[in-house]
């Protein structure tokens, strides 16, 4: 138990899960506002455990655990990685239900449940403290998913959502053999004592890639990436923004709590196959998103070449990697959750995801046209977004373990900055000349009070990141120190050998003044 | 010689001979009027039964199990807990039947009879440590069930189907039968405790063979690839209430004989059969579910479905440990549960004039006219898939744990990977529930509420609300599972 006297994470889980319940057997309207009041009261519930999360204190807080089932138990509890996602999950799902509230108009009952059960899976997982138990919170979201892309969808949401579901289920499975071994290795389903136990270096290797076959489409990696464009593109706005905000991070966490500590030798043995499709997918992507017509298909492609910058930050071994590497997954799930939602508004209003079929919004939608170029730039990682501060860190740490990654990577920002102001100009900026464009009002206080909130986070994470780092700096230390034994030789200390403390620095400041040439 | 205590180890299936002995005379008098009180009768009956079942599980009076008969028949935890479940299904099938038959004047006297005369059957199939009990039983219920699936006389499907099943089926037998022959011949024994004795050093290549034969006969029975053609055509033809009691009952019976036979009288060749279930359980889940791809008719479907559950629980038994096989009895409950679920929501879906629907166009968009129904179709079919957080995900967590703590990693990860293949039809059926446009075939007004119980209960057992109870099934399933490797 804990400090608040109540089992808040177990409380987190039940009332959307009541409130999902309830939905299903009451009228439209009735539902929209179960379903706000219970994400509401969930935000409420995740701003309690964040003010109460001691920073510095015990690694794991919050810890209930009841020994319900057979083979494994109801295990909660948070760290500060875990606590920092289960806040982006809470923040996120008021704005999805919101953005939902007029667009959609059928089986309202049953979408709201959809999204209130996401939400309990959301946090179930980044709460689980069970092996299994995390396995059931993780598969389960296929179902939910599968609903709300192939009932609410697009035209072709039959394809995606049967993409969506069978590459992820395909993904996930070997995984769950992977854990099986683990636990009759180990002896226990407790992931707190998985994350110190040492497996065979040996079997480091199959674990690895087991868990890796599930992260990477998760994550989603290229070249298993071509799911998410398709089911970003014909989910409803909401879906793609708890896909985008929320359950891409699955991927990136799977790897920093699973992964990493609990196969240090094989994450290193590995790290030129993330960085190798890490590239891949940062140029790649990139050039692709470059071309597109869709909107939602570029945020997409963008997605993924945000999250190879996650990978590699992720895999470089180092704070500064680590900590780049969750503040680009927050920041990420902040602003392409935005960024959907802008085409969320302006499809509401003409109905077309057609990038040609706009143009010259700054004129007559002016606000939007503000809101819109901050999350773009925010996007892009201009300084004083949250972006930057992840993308940079990353892009350091990486630069550590090796300057080719790092210059391949970055080069992503300008690439970056090439799809996302070109997408800016096309939509905003120009002459209005469509009559149906021209009659477009700007954005509603229901819209405003969507993207605001999302606008002022973006902000604080960028001018004031330490918030956001606080609570995890201790966790990322412990694990630093967990997978310090396998940390491969880095090109650039192999140069800077003689005092390596100041080199970093040096590196750094150097780094910086290449970022702010762009 | 003890009979009375005989008797009383044979209590359940001494309630239901007796009893269906006399409904049957009690039938035959009374004609056509007294079908619906026969029906009620038989369930009493099964009840009557379950309840001793159930004693004999949970009673500490035979703990250890006792032999009857010379040591042709023995009563433990794992017969009871079989039994229990046979009853169960066949308690089902009783309700649900008679409204259905009824429609379709099918109901008759014998129906009822019929299915408690299977169960009898099944109860020796599960009971049995000789040869000679299991065939006796295995045909009991074989001949039954090849009426039952004949029953609907009027309908040529129906008399197709059980003409298929007995000529496939008597077929089966006679290869069982030869395997049991070779058994004898080699060894001298047909008790399973004497076959294991005399195979102890070494297993002989006439023995060898009648291992081989048995299995395939076995094979047939629990319809596992190569053995499963019948499969698809006998449940699509008969009766949908029979094909309800084809997927639960017998597949329970037969799976459980399987077992035994392979814990008790193979017991020490392990390493001789595990390689014949690896093959049967990996082909019965590829070719369960790809051969479902392209069925239209949910009962086929269902039918492929069943196919590749029972490679599933095979996977539980190819790891030849006490684990595997308390993993494959927790499966074959929850699949129970499945299969009497889906099942009765394909006869809950009838059109306007109460004629069935089969066909899976037919029911597209059902979720926006029969909510309920199509969240619980929906339901089943992702527990079938074993997707969590729904229930038949945890039997095949318990059955691939086994295989990977006997270090069958290859057969976990194989079998594992192809149930995303079976995945992708279950995911058909609920996209046209749920995605497809509305046909309005299916009634809305022909709800029968005994159905709709038994569904919402048996939903509700394969919601996550079922993992509270894994305890306790775990507890039972682990002591039948000891039970049934106690000469090892």
């Amino acid at each position: 138990m804990n400090d608040l006297g109540f089992p808040i994470l177990s409380l987190m889980l039940a009332v959307p899960a009541i409130a999902a319940v309830i939905c299903l057997y009451v009228p439209a309207s009735t539902a929209r506002m179960v379903a706000l009041l219970a994400t509401l009261v969930d935000l409420v519930l995740g701003i309690i455990l964040w003010m109460n999360f001691d920073i510095g204190g015990a690694q794991w807080q919050f810890v209930e655990s009841a020994p319900l089932f057979d083979r494994f138990s109801w295990a909660l509890g948070i760290d500060g990685i875990s606590l920092m996602l289960i806040m982006l999950s809470v923040f996120l799902m008021p704005i999805c239900i919101g953005a939902s509230w007029q667009a959609i108009q059928t089986r309202v009952g049953e979408y709201m449940a959809a999204f209130l059960l996401m939400e309990v899976l959301m946090i179930g997982v980044f709460a689980a403290q069970d092996i299994f138990l995390f396995y059931i919170f993780f598969e389960a979201g296929l179902i939910p998913m599968y609903l709300i892309i192939g009932i609410w969808g697009g035209d072709n949401r039959i394809y995606a959502s049967y993409k969506f579901f069978l590459y992820t289920l395909l993904g996930s499975v070997l995984m769950l053999i992977a854990m099986f071994w683990m636990v009759n290795e180990a002896g226990t389903t407790d992931i707190p004592t998985l994350l110190n136990y040492d497996f065979p270096v040996a079997a480091q290797t199959w674990l690895w890639l087991a868990f890796f076959a599930s992260f990477a489409v998760k994550m989603p990696m290229w070249p298993v990436h071509t799911w998410l464009p398709d089911a970003h593109v014909q989910a409803p706005t909401a879906g793609s923004v708890i896909l985008a905000g929320v359950l891409l991070k699955l991927g990136g966490y799977g790897f920093i709590r699973f992964s990493l500590p609990m196969f240090p030798e094989a994450s290193a043995d590995f790290i030129w196959l993330i960085f190798g499709l890490s590239m891949v997918a940062v140029v790649y992507t990139s050039l692709v998103a470059l071309v597109q017509h869709d909107m939602k298909k570029l945020i997409a492609y963008s997605s993924v070449a945000h999250m190879a910058i996650v990978t590699i930050g992720l895999f470089a071994f180092n704070r500064q990697g680590l900590e780049g590497a969750m503040v680009v997954m927050l920041s990420h799930g902040l602003v392409s959750g935005a960024l959907f939602l802008c085409v969320g508004v302006i499809y509401d209003r003409l109905h077309t995801r057609e990038i040609d079929r706009y143009g010259g919004l700054s004129i007559n939608m002016p606000r939007y046209a503000i809101l819109f170029l901050l999350f773009t730039m925010a996007s892009i990682g201009l300084p004083g977004t949250s972006g930057f501060v992840g993308e940079f860190l990353s892009l350091l740490g990486v630069y550590e373990v090796s300057s080719l990654v790092a210059l391949v990577c970055t080069t992503g920002i300008i690439l970056g900055a090439g799809y996302m102001l070109y997408l800016y100009r096309r939509i905003a900026y120009g002459d209005l000349t469509k009559d149906d464009v021209k009659a477009m009002p700007d954005l509603s206080a229901r819209e405003m009070a969507l993207l605001a909130p999302i606008a002022a986070v973006v902000l604080w994470m960028g001018v004031y990141p330490e918030s956001f780092l606080a609570p995890m700096r201790n966790d990322i230390t412990t694990l630093e120190a967990r997978i310090a034994r396998a940390k491969p030789e880095g090109d650039a200390q192999l140069v800077m050998g003689a005092a390596p403390a100041k080199a970093a620095e040096d590196h750094g400041g150097d780094h910086h003044g290449e970022e702010g040439a762009h | 010689m003890n009979y009375s205590l005989w008797f009383q180890l044979i209590a359940p299936e001494l309630i239901l001979s007796v009893s269906s002995l006399a409904l049957l005379l009690f039938v035959a008098f009374g004609g056509e009027r007294v079908t619906k009180l026969a029906s009620i009768l038989s369930v009493t009956a099964l009840v009557a039964s379950s309840a001793v079942a159930l004693d004999f599980l949970t009673g500490d009076g035979f703990s250890e199990g006792a032999d009857a008969f010379y040591g042709q028949y023995r009563m433990d935890r794992f017969g009871s807990l079989m039994k229990l479940l046979i009853y169960g299904a066949a308690i089902v099938t009783l309700i649900v039947s008679p409204r259905w038959m009824e429609a379709r004047k099918a109901m008759r006297g014998e129906y009822p009879l019929l299915v408690v005369f299977a169960a009898i059957g099944m109860g020796m199939m599960v009971s049995s440590v000789d040869l000679l009990t299991v065939y006796i039983g295995l045909e009991l219920n074989s001949l039954a069930a090849y009426v039952l699936a004949s029953i609907a006389r009027q309908d040529e499907r129906s008399s197709e189907a059980g003409l298929k099943y007995f000529v496939l089926g008597a077929l089966a037998s006679g290869i069982l039968l030869f395997g049991m022959s070779l058994l004898y011949g080699f060894t001298g024994t047909t008790s399973f405790i004497g076959i294991q004795q005399a195979m102890s050093d070494g297993i002989s290549n006439g023995a060898l063979f009648g291992l081989v034969f048995v299995l395939a006969g076995l094979a047939f029975k629990i319809s596992a690839v190569p053995f499963h053609m019948w499969t698809p055509d006998v449940y699509e033809g008969a009766p949908t209430p029979v094909t309800t009691f084809f997927a639960s009952a017998p597949k329970v019976a037969a799976i459980a004989l399987t077992m035994r036979m392979l814990a008790e009288a193979f017991g020490g060749m392990g390493d001789v059969w595990q390689q014949i279930i690896i093959f049967v359980a990996l082909g019965s889940i590829v070719l369960g579910a790809a051969g479902a791809i392209g069925q239209a008719n949910i009962k086929r479907l269902l039918a492929y479905s069943s196919i590749n559950n029972v490679g599933f629980i095979l996977i539980g038994l190819a790891t030849a440990t006490e684990a595997g096989a308390s993993g494959a009895i927790v499966y074959l409950l929850i699949y129970v549960a499945m299969t009497l679920g889906s099942f009765l929501c394909v006869l809950e879906l009838q059109d306007k004039e109460g004629r069935a629907v089969e066909l899976l166009p037919n029911i597209a968009g059902l979720s926006k006219t029969r909510p309920g129904l199509a969240a619980a179709l929906a339901m089943f079919m992702f527990s079938l898939a074993g997707i969590p957080p729904l229930y038949g995900f945890y039997g095949k967590f318990l059955v691939f744990d086994a295989a990977v703590q006997a270090d069958l990693l290859p057969l976990a990860a194989l079998g594992i990977a192809a149930s995303v293949i079976g995945a992708f039809y279950y995911l058909k059926v609920i996209k046209v529930m749920y995605f497809d446009a509305p046909t309005d075939v299916v009634a809305t007004d022909r709800v029968a509420p005994e159905r709709m119980i038994i569904i919402t209960l048996l939903a509700a057992f394969i919601s996550p609300l079922g993992y509270l109870l894994s305890a306790g099934i775990g507890y039972y399933a682990d002591d039948a599972a000891r039970a049934l490797f106690w000469a090892l």
